[in-house]
């Protein structure tokens, strides 16, 4: 087991390595403009291109100019925006975790508890229709693009109907810091917690009802039946325990995946300054050592997350576990 | 045994038309299918409907006017309420030909637009998809087929590009090529072009779609009849090509309708983040972010894009299901993730 | 008598159309019997006894016919009946162990997770149960074997786990689905000298499912030989072996090898397949491949209802 782990970590340092040549390569490799001009973003003057040259070594090797690209990125931290001038980059990004996080993680909660509602049942009512219709549903919630669905949900609850009764409780727009405002912050975040969730629950659901349904054909199920468990105590503890291990890898991915950026347009939409959004932003300016920095941090956050699932896969599947 | 034994069933059909013929009974996916094909045909009708109507989707004609019941009707309106900072451009008429979804905010008319823009959302997906399966297949084949040392390095870049998010990746190549467009050698892809957003798309998924491939590749490599085939000295080629590709040849068609549906979605988030196609050229992503800073006083611009995004993924999504469950009725291929 | 199963059918509806996989099958299992039931795969074995256990759960399926437990019908009995009786007084067996075992739980969670759903004992009393029947079926160092996990024992030691989880609540009635066929030779003997032993300690019935008349020999008080959904043949053990009736039960036991005398160059084969279910002959389902075969066999030939009784015309043509 400890070779596994230690396997497993060797493979995420290489990820990582591979990631950041990668980043590397497409920012500075693409052939065709100089890549100063692209750190100093829209009409540097000539003064601003030669100090980037300088500070960022582009008169020297492309191993170097690697080297002190990562040196400033992951080990001094001092890389600065020439689009909004002397910006430390790196301090600016890790203050707008906090907002991603509380995105994402009110969001992980709804979706696990609505999914695993939906796909119990749908497993347990298999072929009836209440599985078609909440399979159905689950379909539409993975075919709506979420920030359309962010952008129906603002039109409903800020403009609509927000003079009535129904929803005269939402907040306008943008994010209130949980320490100071609890309940503000709450607030606010209940509607992008519900729009970000949609997709997920639908993908959870579906994924759950056909990993139930394929589980209760095995023998093992038979056996549970042969021994006289009643069919909940089937569905719940044998089906579903086995379909969780892959359930719990989907869900580590996705959670890793958000958290890294994929809740950008939820955060664009909403207004919330999160990871998503300072990148979204630095996009409209074009300021690259910001995208280069979040693209960074979060994919490495990303291949992290992956390695923690696989470790945790480990530890629920007794087969990998204790062979 | 040496006898004739009993008759065979006489349901030996191929498993082509067991499959076709299972779909032939799925009224759901027919339905599905129909609804996309009319999304397409429909797209596809854009230049004529823009023909008819008058318009020219792709100019600023703020100072455009129309009639309606014989009433003359500028199509940017000032105000009369509030502040009347600014023009507001006309809903909806529900009048065919004539602004029947209304005018964005430089006066073009949203109909005709929202045709176009399907069009380039279609072709960017079906394209993306046909890039992503080739090198995919590609990819999957020689890393599975070889191994060794092709397999490895083949697999390593797998991993590193399956690792990395998938909007992540699709930005830093985004900002890169949208800005200045991309020149290799003779190549030249202006910046403006489709193309750049078909091959961000492509290259992405390409891992979702390679690793399947490879170890059903794998699989293969080790099965009975090829090795039998390998032992009787047939080149590899041919074996790639007779013995390895039709039998994986199932797994790719279930692809391709789940893929649409999932190149749709993203082409569409990357177009709103306007790291897609690029203006005056629409599709729907952009349609959508042209219609956000409308979406109090003129929703229709930005929700009716959305629906046509919903009902094309959702036939798509319910089609691919059909597919699968036709071809494939054991479930074996898992759904690349988005 | 325990089991009193009369002209059980069932049919399965699938796409390519009606299939009968038991077609009027009767029989009888006699308290502290061991029943044998013979065929090859595809008889209706293994379907006859899933319908005794009420697991078949197809809702494309038809079952009718009556099938009495202690006098009590189990066919259209509520679910929640046939539960209580499941595992408590009919216990089952599965053909193979390495699926047979939820592979998330350990060995002693499965055992006392059935010991729980039938008496009102504590989960540690449950535990020191499990450790007594693992104990029971011959498992070495059983305090151990209670945390071990399915995937960590060998083939033959989680067929003895399976055992023991059928043994919990001494059920009357035990019914053992090919238990040998996914083992090991040497291991196949030690578990049907575990089921014997077991059998004459609690004096369970057991009715025994395989396609190895061999298995059969000294284990069965009676059989039964199964072709294509129903019995052609039922007998003692000694009857069956000594003095077969039917063509089929006659070339099964030449397909046996010798246990004495020179080996036979080649052993015989039975000529031909068995019928598909969905395209079966009319009359005797035997017939293409009978060499006795005569115009009387266009029709089904009736089982009578004698101690040794051949659903076969040659018999009353003689």
């Amino acid at each position: 087991m400890t070779y596994a782990v230690l396997q497993r970590l060797g493979q995420m340092i290489f990820v990582m390595v591979g990631i950041s040549m990668l980043v590397f390569l497409i920012f500075f490799g693409t052939p065709g403009v100089d890549p100063a001009a692209r750190i100093a973003g829209r009409n540097a003057s000539p003064e601003v291109l030669q100090a980037v040259r300088i500070s960022f070594g582009f008169d020297q090797p492309f191993y170097v100019q690697y080297l002190t690209m990562m040196k400033k990125i992951f080990v001094t931290g001092d890389l600065t925006s020439f689009v909004n001038r002397g910006w430390k980059v790196v301090p600016a990004v890790l203050d707008t975790v906090p907002v991603t996080l509380s995105l994402v993680i009110g969001a992980a909660i709804l979706w696990i508890i609505f999914s695993l509602i939906i796909g119990v049942l749908a497993a347990a009512y298999r072929d009836t229709w209440v599985d078609k219709v909440l399979m159905i549903a689950g379909l539409i919630g993975i075919s709506m693009p979420v920030y359309w669905l962010g952008e129906v949900m603002n039109l409903v609850t800020q403009s609509r109907f927000h003079d009535t009764w129904l929803f005269s409780w939402v907040p306008p727009l943008g994010y209130k810091n949980l320490m100071d405002d609890p309940k503000g912050w709450f607030l606010t975040l209940i509607i992008p917690w519900i729009t970000l969730s949609i997709l997920y629950i639908g993908l959870y659901g579906r994924v759950l009802r056909a990993a139930i349904t394929e589980a209760l054909q095995e023998d093992y199920i038979r056996t549970a039946r042969a021994k006289g468990l009643s069919e909940t105590r089937i569905l719940l503890r044998h089906a579903l325990r086995t379909s969780l291990i892959g359930f719990v890898t989907l869900f580590g991915l996705d959670f890793g995946a958000l958290v890294g950026g994929s809740a950008l347009l939820t955060e664009v939409v909403f207004g919330l300054q999160g990871v998503g959004k300072l990148t979204f932003d630095a996009l409209q300016n074009l300021d690259l050592p910001v995208i280069m920095t979040t693209v960074l941090y979060a994919s490495f956050f990303v291949v992290l997350a992956n390695a923690v699932v696989d470790v945790v896969y480990i530890i629920l599947d007794p087969r990998v576990r204790a062979p | 045994m040496t006898a004739a034994g009993p008759t065979v069933p006489a349901t030996s059909r191929g498993p082509w038309a067991t499959a076709l013929n299972r779909l032939a009974h799925d009224r759901t996916a027919l339905v599905a299918l129909a609804v996309f094909v009319l999304v397409v045909i429909a797209c596809l009708l854009a230049p004529v409907y823009a023909w008819w109507a008058g318009v020219e989707p792709f100019k600023s004609t703020l100072d455009a006017v129309l009639t309606i019941d014989g009433v003359q009707q500028p199509v940017m309106e000032l105000p009369t309420t509030g502040l009347a900072l600014g023009y507001t451009p006309i809903g909806p008429t529900w009048r065919p030909g004539n602004y029947f979804l209304g005018a964005d905010n430089q006066g073009r008319d949203v109909m005709a637009r929202l045709l176009y823009g399907g069009l380039n959302s279609i072709i960017i997906a079906g394209t993306a998809t046909g890039f992503t399966l080739i090198f995919a297949t590609l990819f999957g084949l020689l890393a599975g087929f070889f191994g060794g040392v092709i397999d490895m390095i083949l697999s390593r870049i797998l991993d590193v590009l399956w690792a990395f998010p998938v909007y992540l990746l699709a930005i830093s190549l985004s900002i890169v090529l949208i800005t200045q467009g991309l020149s290799i050698g003779p190549f030249v892809i202006d910046s403006g072009s489709l193309w750049l957003p078909i091959f961000i798309i492509g290259v992405i998924y390409i891992p979702y779609i390679a690793r399947p491939v490879r170890g059903q590749v794998m699989a293969l490599r080790n099965s009975d009849f090829v090795m039998a085939a390998i032992g009787l000295g047939a080149p590899s080629h041919r074996i790639l090509w007779k013995d390895i590709l039709p039998n994986i040849s199932t797994t790719l068609i279930v692809f391709v309708p789940i893929m649409m549906a999932l190149n749709m979605l993203t082409e569409s988030a990357l177009s709103f983040l306007s790291i897609g196609v690029q203006p005056p050229d629409a599709s729907w992503g952009t349609i959508i972010q042209d219609g956000q800073g409308l979406l109090y006083t003129r929703p229709a611009v930005a929700l009716a894009p959305g629906f046509m995004i919903v009902i094309s993924v959702l036939s798509l999504n319910v089609f691919g299901d059909g597919l699968r469950d036709a071809l494939d009725p054991k479930s074996k291929i898992k759904l690349g993730r988005a | 008598m325990i089991l009193q199963v009369r002209d059980l059918r069932v049919t399965f509806r699938t796409e390519q159309g009606m299939v009968r996989a038991i077609d009027g099958v009767s029989f009888d299992v006699e308290e502290g019997e061991v029943l044998g039931l013979v065929g090859e795969s595809g008889s209706g074995k293994t379907v006859t006894l899933l319908a005794v256990m009420g697991l078949i759960t197809d809702p494309n399926c038809v079952i009718t016919g009556s099938i009495k437990y202690r006098g009590r019908e189990l066919v259209g009995l509520p679910s929640r009946e046939m539960r209580k009786l499941r595992g408590r007084e009919i216990a089952m067996i599965f053909q193979d162990p390495m699926t047979a075992l939820t592979p998330v739980y350990t060995i002693g969670w499965q055992i006392s997770e059935q010991i729980l759903a039938h008496q009102k004992v504590s989960k540690r009393q449950a535990w020191t149960q499990a450790i007594d029947l693992l104990t029971e079926v011959g498992i070495p160092k059983p305090e151990e074997a209670v945390h071990r996990y399915p995937h960590q024992l060998s083939g033959g030691m989680r067929q003895r786990a399976v055992i023991a989880m059928a043994l919990t609540c001494n059920p009357a009635l035990l019914v053992a689905d090919e238990p040998t066929t996914a083992l090991d030779v040497t291991v196949q003997a030690q578990i049907l000298d575990l089921l014997r032993s077991l059998q004459q300690k609690h004096g369970s019935s057991i009715i025994f499912i395989t396609h190895d008349l061999g298995v059969m020999a000294d284990l069965a008080d009676r059989i039964m030989v199964m072709y294509a959904g129903r019995i052609v043949e039922r007998s003692t053990n000694a009857g069956i072996f000594t003095e077969p009736r039917h063509p089929y039960t006659q070339a099964l036991l030449d397909s046996i090898p010798p246990m004495e005398g020179a080996r036979p160059n080649r052993l015989k084969t039975i000529s031909g397949a068995p019928p598909s279910l969905l395209n079966l002959p009319q009359g005797c389902a035997f017939g293409p491949r009978c060499p006795y075969k005569f115009d009387a066999c266009a029709a089904k030939p009736p089982l009578g209802a004698e101690a040794h009784a051949t659903a076969c015309f040659l018999e009353s043509a003689q």
